[in-house]
């Protein structure tokens, strides 16, 4: 199983109740295929950067998903029908956590490592003044 | 006149480098030394946190060279895909007009 985000704009012109309909369309998708819906966003109106189908706003809703790759295939295929959506996007997020997660150890490890050294060095340089004097 | 020229080359050379200079005030401005990535402990750079990723990218909506913002060669790939990403969606233009 793999982890998406799938983010997707509906038209500024349709009502918050048929964007909540959408979304539980969507999620009817997801689990139908097997998947699993971890949180669904909804992000709001926002200006887009461009014009998408004369639109100058959108209306973003995001899902994290849980699933295969055929739960993606059929939940875009959806996401082309339905008129409502002007733009979606796909980003399979797991292996990049899984990243973060690694970079995140070590440098948890690196800093460990920084602060007993930094802990030892006016030791041993006692250490040696100690040697000097005696 | 030869001579002249001759001489009033090298006189112009510190009036082009003086140019550069004024350029490169403007580039300094922008200039960071270290990786922003690096020293905020930023590991996965999000394509949804526009405000981020929005001081890379030129008046134009172009990607800013690493030579200007100073991030290592490791986010700059990152942030390249991030960019990319938000273009996509809508949250960063692909050209801007001006």
């Amino acid at each position: 199983m793999r982890k998406y985000e799938i983010m997707f704009i509906v038209r500024p012109d349709v009502p918050e109740e048929d964007v909540d309909r959408l979304i539980a369309q969507m999620e009817g998708v997801v689990s139908g295929t097997g998947g699993r819906v971890e949180k669904v966003e909804k992000m709001g109106r926002r200006r887009l950067a461009y014009r998408v189908q004369r639109h100058r706003e959108g209306f973003y809703v995001l899902f994290f998903v849980e699933g295969t790759g055929d739960a993606v295939k059929e939940f875009e295929r959806r996401l082309k029908v339905i008129d409502a959506v002007i733009k979606f996007l796909t980003v399979r997020v797991d292996e990049e956590q899984k990243r973060a997660e690694k970079f995140k150890v070590l440098r948890a490890k690196q800093e460990a490592k920084q602060t007993r050294t930094k802990a030892a060095a006016p030791q041993a340089a006692q250490a040696t003044a100690e040697a000097a004097q005696g | 006149m030869a001579e002249q020229k001759a001489g009033s080359a090298p006189a112009e050379r510190p009036g082009r480098k003086e140019g550069a200079g004024a350029t490169g005030r403007k580039q300094y401005f922008r200039r960071r030394r270290v990786c922003k990535f690096c020293t905020e402990k930023i590991d996965a750079i999000d394509y949804k946190d526009v405000k981020l990723i929005g001081q890379f990218v030129s008046e134009r909506g172009k990607i800013l060279p690493r030579r200007l913002t100073g991030t290592c060669s490791t986010h700059q790939r990152s942030l390249t895909t991030a960019i990319k990403r938000a273009r996509n969606i809508a949250f960063l233009p692909f050209a801007s007009e001006l």
